[in-house]
This record gives C-alpha cells, sequence and structure tokens, in this order.
C-alpha cells in the first residue's frame, strides 16, 4: 500500500508565523489570545480571540494576488509558501500534474464579503467589485494557489466546520494513492469579521468571559465556551518513495482516518454522541493498525462547553479504558480556528516528535467533573511516536486522524 | 483500488422548472425553459434581471417544521432530494448499515441568501460596519457554515457514516459524487448521499457576476436567454437546484436486490493552473480529467454514447469545452451527441454537476438524450452535434459529463450501464 507522509509544515496562527514560532509558544505555554484588533468588538459579548501577530501579507503574496483575495486566503499563500520551504520544494511545481492542493474551508472569505455586502447594500452605487465573486466563494484559497504554485493535479476544498481539517489530510492520502505524489492539506481561518463574529455568536458556543486569561479553559471547572481565532497550518504531504528520492525530511506518516457522524444537531440540549465519536476514533487506529495501547499522545477536540468536554471525555474513555495514554490540548494558548484549529493540531504532534517532546496541556487547571483523564502536566519524551488527533465539527462532525512521528533528528534544539 | 464498485441506486431531483425527478425529466426531454424574470425580489437595478428559479414548496416536500426554520433554501432542496433518492433506492438501512452510510453533497456558495438577508437585518441596511449581533436569527451560525448541508441530511436519515461538504465551486457536484465514489471504493462507506445543492439567487450574487459580465443581459427574452454553443450566446443565466444520488457498493446493492441506473465508472479532476476565471483555449486540464475519467472505466473514446456538456453559454467557456471534447475524445468528438440541460435549467452553480449527473443516469435508464434548447445558430468554433432542440431517443450505455468552474477546476465523470446482473 502507498504511504503517504509529511515533508513540510507551514504554521501560521496566533502561537506564531512559521513552525519554530509556533513550537516556542507552544512549549513556554504562552497564551497568545487577546482583544480583537481587526474590527472594534466592544459592542459584542465576546471581544477576545487568536489573531496572527504581525502578519504581514505582502511577504508572501504581490499586490494583485492580495487585492483580489480576503485574509483568509492571504493566510493561505503564507501557510502554503512556508510549508513548501519547509520541505524543501520550489514555489512553483516543476511536475504541475504531480501535485494537488486540498485544504479545508469552513467560511470563506468573510472580511472580503462583509465589505462588499455593505457595498451593495449601503454604498451609493449599489453594486460590488470585481472580485467578489472570486474571493468570498469557498474554494477561493485552493484556486489562487493552485495558479501560483501551478498545483494541477486532483484540487478538492472541504467544508466539515472544525473537523473538516483533519479530513483534508485524510482525502490527500487518497489523492497520493490514487497517483498524485505531492499533495498541500490542512486549512486556514479567518473568521473574525463583525458579521462573521455575530453569526458565531449564534452558535451559542462562544465564551463571554471578559479575562482572556480564563475565557477559553476546556475540560475545566470554569470552562465557559471557547475564543474564536484565525490561521491554521497547511502541510506537504508526499508519497514516501517520492520522499526519499529526493532526500526529504520527513516528519512523520499519516497512517490512519476516520469520520463519522452524530446525525444529531449541536444545541442546548446536546453533547453530541460520544458512541460516535469513539467509533470515529477506533476507525482512524484500525486503519494505523495500532491498538489503542500504542498511542502516546492524544490532541482531543476541546471545545471548551462543558457539556462537549464531558462528553469528549466519555468517548476517550470509550476507546482507551483503564489506561488512557496523555491527553494535551494547546488550543486554549491560540484560541479555535476551526478547521485551521485541528490542522495545528495536526503541526504540534508532528513538531513534537520531532523535537522529542511532547508538550505539556494548557488546560484544565481544575479538572471538571466527569472529564478525568490524564492531562499531559509536563513536558515528556514521546514512547511510540503515535499521535491520535481529534477534532469535532458544529452539527454532529467526528474527525481522528492518527500519525507516525519520524525518529526524531539529530541535533535539534529542545 | 479494491476491485469494490460503486453504482446508482437512487435519484432525486429539485431543479427550475421540475421540483421532482420525474417532473425534471419530464421539463427537460420535452425541452422546454425554465429561465424567467427574477420574482425572489425586484432585480431592476441589475445588469443580468432573470434567472431559473425553483417552484419549490417545503410542505408538499415533506419538510418538518423544524427543518424548515432551520435549513436555508439550499439545505431544503437537498433534504428533498435525499428523501426521494433513498425512497427511489428503497433503502431500509439497519443500525449497522446506518455506520457504514455517509453523506457527500457539494455547494458552490452555501448559506449566501440567508446570510445576505440576515446581513441586511443585522447591518441595518448596509449602514453599520459593527453589525447588531443581537439582531442575528437563531440560525445564522448554520448559514456561515455550509457544513450545515451534509449535517442536516445526515440527521434526516439517521446516518452515522462520514459527511463531508465538497465546494469546489461550479465541479461541485462532480467532485462530491466523485468524493464519495472514493470512499466506496476505498471502503470506507457503504452507502453514500451524494449530490449537491445550490440557492445562489440574491442579490450579492448577482451583482457579483454582474461586476465581471458573466451572466446573461438578454433581460426582454429570459426563456430563451440560456443559449450554450449558440453563436449568439451571451453568458449564462443563474439558476438554483440540487440532485442527490443514492451511491452504493455493489455487492451491498445486489444482495439487496436493488434496481441499479448505472455504474460510477470513473472519476478524473484537474486544475488548469491558469486565472480565477479565465479558461485555456486549448481545453488542456479539461481534456486530461476526461481521459483519466475513461482510463479508470477502461473504455475507449469511441464507447462514449452521450455527453453531458458543462454548456454554461458564456463565450470562452462553450469554446474551451469544444476544444477539450475534441482533445480528449479525438475523431469520436465529432459523432457523440453533446447536450447542456443549462439551457432549460439554468447553471445553479456547484448544484448543477449532480443535476447534470443525475440527467446522466436517467438518459442511461431511459435511452433518451436531453437537447440543448435555444440553439439557433452555428458558432464556427462549435462544430460538434449539440442535439439542437429536440431530445434524441438512443440507446445510452456510456454517458460523460464534465464541469469547470472558478478557480480552475476541470471535472469529468463517466457513468456506465450494467450489462447483466450486478457484480458482486
Amino acid at each position: 500500500m502507498t504511504r503517504a507522509v509529511v515533508t513540510g509544515i507551514g504554521v501560521v496562527a496566533p502561537s506564531g508565523v512559521g513552525v519554530d514560532a509556533h513550537w516556542r509558544t507552544v512549549l513556554a505555554g504562552a497564551r497568545r489570545t487577546g482583544p480583537i484588533t481587526l474590527f472594534d468588538p466592544t459592542g459584542y459579548p465576546t471581544r477576545h480571540g487568536g489573531e496572527v501577530p504581525d502578519f504581514d501579507a505582502a511577504a508572501y503574496a504581490d499586490n494583485r494576488q492580495l487585492v483580489q483575495t480576503d485574509r483568509w486566503t492571504h493566510l493561505g499563500f503564507a501557510a502554503t509558501r512556508l510549508a513548501l520551504a519547509d520541505a524543501g520544494l520550489p514555489e512553483r511545481a516543476t511536475d504541475p500534474y504531480g501535485y494537488a492542493v486540498t485544504l479545508a474551508s469552513s467560511s470563506g472569505g468573510n472580511l472580503f464579503g462583509q465589505r462588499e455586502l455593505q457595498r451593495l447594500w449601503g454604498g451609493p452605487t449599489r453594486t460590488v467589485g470585481a472580485y467578489q465573486s472570486i474571493a468570498w466563494f469557498y474554494a477561493a484559497s485552493v484556486g489562487q494557489l493552485s495558479i501560483h504554485h501551478q498545483f494541477k493535479g486532483p484540487c478538492g476544498v472541504l467544508v466539515a466546520e472544525a473537523a473538516g481539517g483533519l479530513d483534508s489530510l485524510a482525502h490527500a492520502v487518497r489523492v497520493v494513492r490514487r497517483g498524485t505524489p505531492v499533495v498541500v492539506a490542512g486549512a486556514t481561518e479567518c473568521p473574525l469579521s463583525p458579521y462573521a463574529l455575530a453569526c458565531q455568536l449564534r452558535s451559542g458556543l462562544l465564551s463571554d468571559v471578559a479575562d482572556p486569561a480564563r475565557a477559553y479553559r476546556p475540560f475545566d471547572a470554569a470552562a465557559s465556551g471557547y475564543l474564536p481565532a484565525e490561521g491554521g497550518a497547511v502541510f506537504v504531504v508526499e508519497e514516501l518513495g517520492h520522499a526519499l528520492s529526493r532526500g526529504a525530511r520527513v516528519y512523520g506518516e499519516v497512517t490512519g482516518w476516520g469520520a463519522t457522524h452524530d446525525a444529531v444537531h449541536t444545541g442546548p440540549d446536546a453533547a453530541g454522541d460520544p458512541g460516535q465519536y469513539a467509533r470515529a476514533m477506533r476507525l482512524a487506529l484500525d486503519r494505523a493498525g495500532v491498538g489503542p495501547d500504542a498511542v502516546d499522545v492524544v490532541l482531543p477536540d476541546a471545545l471548551g462547553v462543558p457539556r462537549y468536554d464531558r462528553s469528549e471525555a466519555v468517548a476517550l474513555r470509550a476507546v482507551f479504558g483503564e489506561r488512557p495514554p496523555p491527553v494535551t490540548t494547546q488550543k486554549p494558548l491560540t484560541g479555535r480556528a476551526h478547521q485551521g484549529g485541528a490542522a495545528l493540531d495536526v503541526a504540534t504532534a508532528l513538531l513534537a516528535f520531532h523535537h522529542d517532546t511532547l508538550p505539556a496541556t494548557a488546560a484544565p487547571d481544575d479538572v471538571a467533573d466527569g472529564c478525568d483523564l490524564d492531562f499531559l502536566r509536563g513536558h515528556r519524551r514521546p514512547r511510540s511516536r503515535v499521535a491520535l488527533v481529534c477534532a469535532r465539527g458544529f452539527d454532529g462532525f467526528n474527525s481522528a486522524l492518527v500519525l507516525r512521528g519520524a525518529a526524531p533528528t539529530r541535533g535539534v534544539t529542545r | 483500488m479494491t476491485g469494490r464498485r460503486t453504482v446508482v441506486t437512487g435519484v432525486g431531483v429539485v431543479a427550475p422548472g421540475g421540483a421532482s425527478r420525474d417532473r425534471f425529466w419530464k421539463a427537460i426531454t420535452e425541452g422546454r425553459t425554465a429561465t424567467r424574470r427574477i420574482s425572489f425580489f425586484d432585480p431592476s437595478q441589475f445588469r443580468s434581471q432573470i434567472a431559473a428559479e425553483c417552484d419549490f414548496d417545503p410542505v408538499a416536500a415533506g419538510l418538518t417544521a423544524a427543518e424548515r426554520r432551520r435549513a436555508d433554501r439550499y439545505v431544503q432542496f437537498a433534504l428533498a432530494c435525499s428523501a426521494e433518492a433513498v425512497a427511489d433506492a428503497g433503502l431500509d438501512l439497519t443500525d449497522a448499515e446506518r455506520d457504514r452510510a455517509g453523506v457527500v453533497l457539494g455547494t458552490a456558495v452555501g448559506g449566501t441568501m440567508a446570510l445576505e438577508q440576515q446581513y441586511v437585518t443585522v447591518s441595518d441596511t448596509g449602514r453599520r460596519w459593527l453589525v447588531d449581533a443581537a439582531r442575528g436569527g437563531r440560525y445564522l451560525y448554520q448559514a456561515l457554515v455550509p457544513s450545515s448541508l451534509a449535517a442536516d441530511v445526515a440527521c434526516r436519515h439517521g446516518l452515522h457514516g462520514p459527511a463531508q461538504v465538497v465546494s469546489t465551486g461550479c465541479t461541485s457536484g462532480i467532485d462530491a459524487i466523485g468524493y464519495a465514489h472514493q470512499l466506496i471504493a476505498d471502503g470506507e462507506a457503504d452507502v453514500v448521499l451524494a449530490g449537491a445543492a445550490d440557492s445562489p439567487i440574491s442579490p450579492v450574487t448577482v451583482a457579483s457576476f454582474d461586476a465581471i459580465k458573466a451572466t446573461s443581459p438578454d433581460n426582454d427574452d429570459p426563456e430563451h436567454a440560456s443559449r450554450p454553443f449558440d453563436a449568439d450566446r451571451h453568458g449564462f443565466v443563474l439558476a438554483e437546484g440540487a440532485a442527490v444520488l443514492v451511491l452504493e457498493e455493489a455487492g451491498h446493492a445486489r444482495r439487496r436486490g436493488a434496481h441499479v441506473y448505472c455504474e460510477v465508472a470513473g472519476y478524473g479532476s484537474r486544475s488548469n493552473g491558469y486565472h480565477m476565471t479565465g479558461l485555456r483555449p486549448d481545453g488542456l486540464e479539461m481534456g486530461l480529467a476526461i481521459s483519466d475519467a475513461l482510463r479508470q472505466a477502461r473504455l475507449a473514446p469511441e464507447q462514449v454514447s452521450y455527453i453531458s456538456a458543462h454548456g454554461s453559454g458564456t463565450r470562452q467557456n462553450d469554446r474551451h469545452e469544444t476544444a477539450a471534447f475534441k482533445r480528449a475524445l479525438g475523431p469520436a468528438a465529432y459523432r457523440v451527441p453533446i447536450s447542456s440541460i443549462k439551457s432549460m435549467v439554468g447553471h445553479s452553480l456547484g448544484a448543477i454537476g449532480s443535476i447534470e449527473m443525475a440527467a446522466c443516469a436517467l438518459a442511461i435508464e431511459f435511452g433518451v438524450v436531453p437537447p440543448t434548447a435555444n440553439w439557433a445558430t452555428r458558432d464556427p468554433e462549435c462544430d460538434l452535434d449539440y442535439v439542437p432542440n429536440e431530445a434524441r431517443e438512443l440507446p445510452v450505455d456510456v454517458a460523460l459529463s464534465v464541469g469547470s468552474g472558478f478557480g480552475g477546476f476541470q471535472s469529468a465523470m463517466v457513468f456506465r450501464r450494467l450489462s447483466g446482473a450486478v457484480p458482486a
């Protein structure tokens, strides 16, 4: 069976731009959420979130590309460039039909779309600009990346709310197995426009706690919802032989995945279906050919909504029983970037193996009733080098991904 | 990859001119056009004031009160289509089977209609940049995230397999069926409700296509405004609609004695890496997608009985596509009947790819090829057989459908009649 490995990672997230900045933030356990600055959030019950610090879009795309696209796509331009450079691949594909890009996007070009809606409904001309038709829709980033980098194989765009970031990596493996040796996968998001935030507030899952340090505390007795974030991570997923033949550094292999649906909506009286969530994890482990005992670390969805945190703990206990592996989440450091957040967890897991360090969890401090799991309280060396990354999407999506980390690179700094 | 084959066992359609499978098929084989002046809002301010709208009654379609409250129009279409497709397939799944039954649906613009309506409210008609969140409707988040499309269909039918929304613009409808086909081939699911839905007939969408003059301005004659492959074509006519197919692993279908429309024999996609809205004149990547789909189906170009064209009716698309057919099929391109049902049902963005695949399944089933309506004047660069104006009875063993979209996506899919017994 064809094997697919990750050879490049591009992080553009509140934790930093680039894998090194992200890893430093994770190791330090430094919270990067804060007041939303992309607009004035004064009138909103949720006023904090995770923004990419000092993001200079012009460093990653030319002016023509930037004016045609939303900030979400700008983040995608950056993450993709960083991932290609990290993988040692050229900016433009030398074999265009051997390259594809499959990203996830849960809400498209929000800032751009709102500006054009305002122009249409509130402006004097009642028109929209020429780029609205190519900037707002969910395929905008993938289309632009395909053109710029000459990725001309089978490209895709997946939407499964927060779970799609994992699905895009699973799909990348499907595409690799069907003969395209290099597939760029992952997700970036930018749901931080006034209207997009207004929409998210209606989900009932956002935290309205005013102190950012206390606002997003998954599995904690003080859990109150989550803080939204922008950014994410993009990966170069590559057929193993292709990677080895060019002497690429391998972070790890995507060995298993599973996706299920609760067939139950998210709501104030619902908490998902832990049985179906557990089944997604088991499917991923089965596909990877490993038992629960072999898992080194779990990166959970960590929604931060008490009833969903409890149901996630139920699912994890159902899979792992009495000998649970350590659980660690860094989402409280960055906020929750929807599909980009799940992709960011994949980056964290691969970097953990690369640096030979499983990072301590950022939450909880005071474990909530029903959320007893083996939270990783300090940094620790990996053992089996198998990570299970889990994600759930609004209205019932469950996804799980199994990664097997490569042996650590000699001489890396800790 | 594993020898697992995918068959189509159910078809559901909501289209302009026919809000059910049978009415849709009757309308398009009679060559009736469903394009008209926009009735959902006053379109007077816009360059293009026409569209193909669905006369859709969610109550008659069996949607519950909760579904009608929660779901945006495009999701309601998908709920109606999926119910029709499941009934058509006679699908009655056990609990264990529901764990291996998924939903993969495409959409290009998702909840645009609800998002725009709500935006007008929360922004005080565009006066406020910092919108008033408190005035947002209860289901505003569901409108923001198009994942609602797959979620609502999974909830309706109690399906616990993989659920996904594929959003590759105007090829979403083919790509969603392709994704579902791959899930079945790879053993990740045995049954998938696959298709697409879009309801983009909203001022912001109309304005967006006005801005780039992509849509037809033939407001004086809406019934004849969608003119694929005709020399006097002036752009596409915006539309809405949906189609959902029941895809099933062939052995699963055989064991329950299901009626099989056809097999999903091949699916290819390539990106042109050329321009967000422009097309290479030579049709290279669409040609490659077609060749890949035929290769998977192990079919030669001469074996294609019918092509359901993308045929949007823009100047450049129809030439691009004609070039792609010649490139991929060679001399056979001149002999195969080709038609664009967009001439009748318009261009429903992501949805149309699935509606066209439904038409392919029905063409194989009934041995009739729908026409290209409104064809009157030959374009020297579009010199193939476009089945002008009248349906044609002929045995269809192999139907090829193609799609092309903003972002450079080019997709192709082959449906094939199964002769004899359903394969194991």
